[in-house]
Parts: structure tokens; sequence; C-alpha cells
């Protein structure tokens, strides 16, 4: 369980988030929402010990990462598997060598061994032969399918997921959606998600948690999120409705000029 | 504030004076920045620099790494300093011989002077110019975009120790490499020397080669040798430094590559003067 406990963060005089308190349960699938700039990536980066908070703690296991030596830090990373935004994968090795690559420095496996897990991780991501190819030869979803199976080949207990479906066409992120469903499920990972895709936290998050300002502002199951009271999600889920297809506000269209 | 390693906070902020002083107190705190600013840089460098080293015991881990930036900061330089040092050593000869052109002076003085002169300085400065701008370019451009596109998260996110694994491997690469080209450096430099002193018609081989002997001191490669080292230090350390640290895309890893190229030189010169002083 990841327990994040009234954490702040300033850059200089840039308040990052203020006083954010959160728990993701194990099993579970949570989604980050929040505006462009509302700190869920500094806040994902907290929960891995990337970033230290100025004040807070985050516990992960009960073991609190914000007081962890150097060495137990990087100990306790190896349970999280993460997906950055832009992929992150290594572009001087192939596709391969990239989910290859934890492995060969923190796994006993041997050459054979590793051949099978990488295999078996991009045939996870319906990725199965592309492991020849470098990240440059890829296309923006393919490097982050390649990225998701680096991620989960040390199965991880853990894995986040920064922005999965940004810059992405729809059928794409509906892959990844499937994806990050289909792991939680066969892998038995707790998943947060940080997104600002309404339609991905809808087919994903089982709770939702919402960054506003600095601030958490909402947390809830995912069936609440077009109920709630909160004006300033409501105004967020508003603004995606579009994008989600509810038919009372999705603008008609047009009739064709003849 | 204490950052883990592997994170990146962005420099010049520690100071910046928050938006409701007063607008002279804000000028003072900006000053002050400043002025302060090259010292934390080089505390942040020393801290850097100190955990790479730290991180020697995990080496066997990274040491295929080693092997592969030897190449890159090594072998694949050996064209571009033999090319330098065979135009320096060809000019050399040539002004030399045009300075000293009387006929009270004996012509095997131009190998003694130009053989010493790339031993000791010529070869191993203008080798290190050429790398600080083909290896701490490449170092620091290379860190840089490994930092903005989240590759270096990605390694400390993998449990890696991401200083030890990039930086470690690149300082010692330079290290021990550095020296190898000093040689390339010295041969191909006096080497042309002679070439351009038989060809030009200014004095034969063997007048080069015995006015070289003539006032050779072993303290001149030994000097150089010690240089070369000191310059492969500076060079990949202060990429590394550049490229570990860089901000804000693709401007930030702009911005990095360039300090590094012009910093490296900066201190190759001081450290060329300083050894100077030690050693002679």
């Amino acid at each position: 369980m990841i327990e994040v406990r009234n954490i702040s963060k300033s850059f200089g005089d840039l308040q990052v988030l203020s006083d954010v308190s959160l728990d993701v349960r194990e099993g579970k699938k949570l989604a980050i929402i929040g505006r462009s700039g509302s700190g869920k990536s500094v806040l994902m980066k907290h929960i891995v010990g990337l970033l230290k908070p100025d004040t807070g703690h985050v516990y992960v296991d009960d073991q609190d990462l914000c007081c962890a030596s150097y060495e137990r830090l990087r100990e306790l990373r190896k349970r999280f598997g993460v997906l950055f935004q832009g992929g992150a994968l290594f572009d001087s090795m192939s596709s391969f060598e990239n989910i290859a690559f934890p492995l060969r420095y923190f796994s006993s496996l041997s050459d054979a061994e590793i051949e099978t897990r990488v295999q078996d991780c991009l045939d996870l991501v319906n990725l199965s032969d592309v492991g020849a190819k470098t990240p440059s030869e890829l296309s923006g979803g393919m490097r982050k399918r390649v990225a998701l199976a680096r991620a989960i080949s040390m199965e991880p207990a853990y894995i986040l997921y920064d922005e999965p479906t940004s810059g992405l066409d729809p059928e794409t992120s509906n892959t990844i959606n499937d994806l990050i469903n289909q792991l939680a499920r066969e892998l038995n990972v707790t998943s947060v998600v940080i997104t600002h895709d309404m339609h991905s936290v809808l087919e994903v998050a089982d709770r939702v948690a919402f960054l506003y300002n600095q601030d958490l502002e909402w947390v809830g199951p995912v069936a609440e999120v077009h109920d709630c009271a909160n004006p300033n999600l409501n105004s967020f889920v508003r603004a995606s409705e579009y994008k989600i297809g509810d038919p009372s506000t999705t603008p008609p269209l047009s009739e064709p000029s003849p | 504030m204490d950052t883990p390693i592997g994170a990146y906070t962005p420099p010049g902020l520690a100071l910046s004076p928050p938006l409701d002083v007063p607008f002279q107190t804000a000028a003072r705190l900006a000053v002050l920045d400043s002025l302060l600013a090259p010292f934390r840089a080089l505390g942040q460098y020393a801290i850097l620099i100190g955990r790479a080293f730290a991180s020697v015991d995990e080496f066997r881990m990274y040491w295929k790494n080693l092997f592969i930036q030897m190449v890159r900061i090594g072998i694949d330089s050996v064209p571009i300093v033999a090319l330098a040092a065979a135009f320096s050593g060809a000019v050399l000869t040539v002004q030399t011989a045009y300075q000293l052109e009387t006929p009270f002076i004996p012509k095997t003085i131009i190998g003694s002077i130009v053989a010493p002169s790339i031993m000791l300085e010529l070869g191993v400065v203008v080798a290190g110019f050429i790398l600080a701008g083909r290896v701490g370019a490449r170092i620091a451009a290379e860190l840089g975009t490994m930092r903005v596109s989240e590759q270096i998260d990605a390694l400390e996110v993998m449990g890696l120790n991401s200083i030890g694994f990039l930086i470690l491997p690149r300082v010692l690469a330079g290290v021990v490499m550095f020296p190898m080209l000093y040689v390339v450096s010295c041969i191909v430099g006096i080497g042309t020397g002679i070439l351009t002193g038989e060809v030009g018609g200014f004095l034969s081989a063997s007048e080069f080669l015995e006015g070289a002997r003539q006032f050779f001191q072993l303290l001149d490669p030994f000097i150089g040798f010690i240089k070369s080292i000191a310059f492969g230090f500076i060079v990949t350390s202060i990429a590394c430094y550049k490229g570990y640290y860089t901000g804000g895309g693709a401007v930030g890893v702009g911005d990095s590559t360039t300090q590094a190229a012009v910093l490296s030189c900066v201190f190759i010169l001081v450290a060329d003067l300083l050894v100077a002083m030690l050693l002679l």
C-alpha cells in the first residue's frame, strides 16, 4: 500500500503541492487527475522517491521513502514499474535491450531466461516482433507499449503511469487503457494513473483523486465523479464530456452544405 | 531542502526572493544569488563527482560501460587529435624555421625547439581543446538529453545508481584515454614536424632528430602526461556535471553543451598553468 501524508513541495517560490494526503490501496487502480501544471507528475515523482517533499511523508508498504537511505530507497524503487510520459526508453538500445536492461542488472536470470522473459513482456503488450527495433523506429504508441513492457519486466508490485495516453490517437489510447486493465488483472498489480484524459479515467480507474491549485480537492470512487459536489471537478469533467461522448452534451454535427 | 540523487532541482532558485519583499531587497537578493551561484555550482560539482567515485564498489555492474566509453572517448577521437597534431607540428616547424633563419644558429635548434614544445605544451593542449569540443560536448548533450527525456529518472526508478552508471565510467575513461591520445598527438606532431622540415627544405630528418635528442629531458613528456590526466578529468567531469543537471528541454541541452565546452577550455588553461608552475 502507498500512503502519502501531508506532503508539500515548492521549487523556489513556486508552490507545487500543498498538504496533499492520499492512499493507494493494494490491487486497486487510482487515477490522479487535474489540469496541466497542477502537480500530478510531481506527486508521482514523490511516490517513487525521485523527489523529496519539503514537509510530509510517503510510505510504501509501511516504509518511509523520505527518511530512507539512498541504498534503501533503491531497494524500495525496485517494487515499482514506471511508464514515463515520453516512454524514457534508452535510445541507444533496441527494444529488446531496453526491456532486458533491468533484468541484466537486477535478476539472476540466464541469457536464455532473459530472452524468454523479454519475449513474454513483448507478447503481453502485443508487440511480439519489434524486439530488434530501436525507439526511433517505433511510433509513439509502440514506444509507450515497449516502455510498459520494460516497466513490467521485473514484475513490480506497483505500476505508475504518467500520462499514458497523451499524444496518442483514440484507438491507440484504447489499446493502452485495455493494457492497463489487463496488467492489473493478470499481474495483480496496484496501479496509479496520472492523466487528464477523462475517457482513460473512466476506462481504467477504480478511484479518482483530483488535484487543483496544489491541493487534493476530491478523492472518491470513479462512479461518483459525475455527481460530486466539488465545482472545480465538475468543471473539469464537463470540459471533458465532449470527448467522453455524452449524447446530451455532444454538439450536433452541422448539416453538410448542399 | 534535501534532493535525492537523480532528482533535478531547477538551478538558481535557492535564494529567489518571495513576491512580497520590497524591490530593493529583492534586487539585493538577486545580486547575492548571482554572486553565490559559482560557489553553489562548485559545491554541486564536488558532491556529484564525490558520489560518482563513492559508487566505485558497485563498479562490477558498470565495467562494460567503461569499455564502451573508452572506445567513444579515446579510440574514436584518434583521427581528429592526429589531424590537429599534424597541422600543429607542421606549422610550428615552419614558423620556428622562419624565426631562426640566420647562418649563426644551427638548424638542429629547430628540432630542439619543436619537439619539446609539442611534448610539453602543444601536443597536450591542442588535444585537450579538441577533446573539450568533441568529447565534452558529446557527453553533455548525451546526458542532457537523457535528463530531459526522463531516461535518468528511469534508471533511478529501476534501482540503478545513475551517477555510478553514467558518470564514473565516463570520467575514468577520460582519465585513462587522454594520456593515450597525448602520446598519439606527440608522435604525429613530431612526425609531421620532421616531414615538413624535410619536404620544405628547412632541415633534414637527421638534423631535426639530433636537435631533439640534444635537449631532450624526461621531465617534458612526464609533465605532458600529468597534464593529459588532468585535462581528461576536467573535460569529462565538467561535461558530466553540466549534462547531468540539464534542465529546460532542447534549449537547456544546448546551453549545457556550450557551457561544457567553454568551461572545459577555460579550466584546461588554468590547469595548464598550475601544472607548469608546480612541476617546472
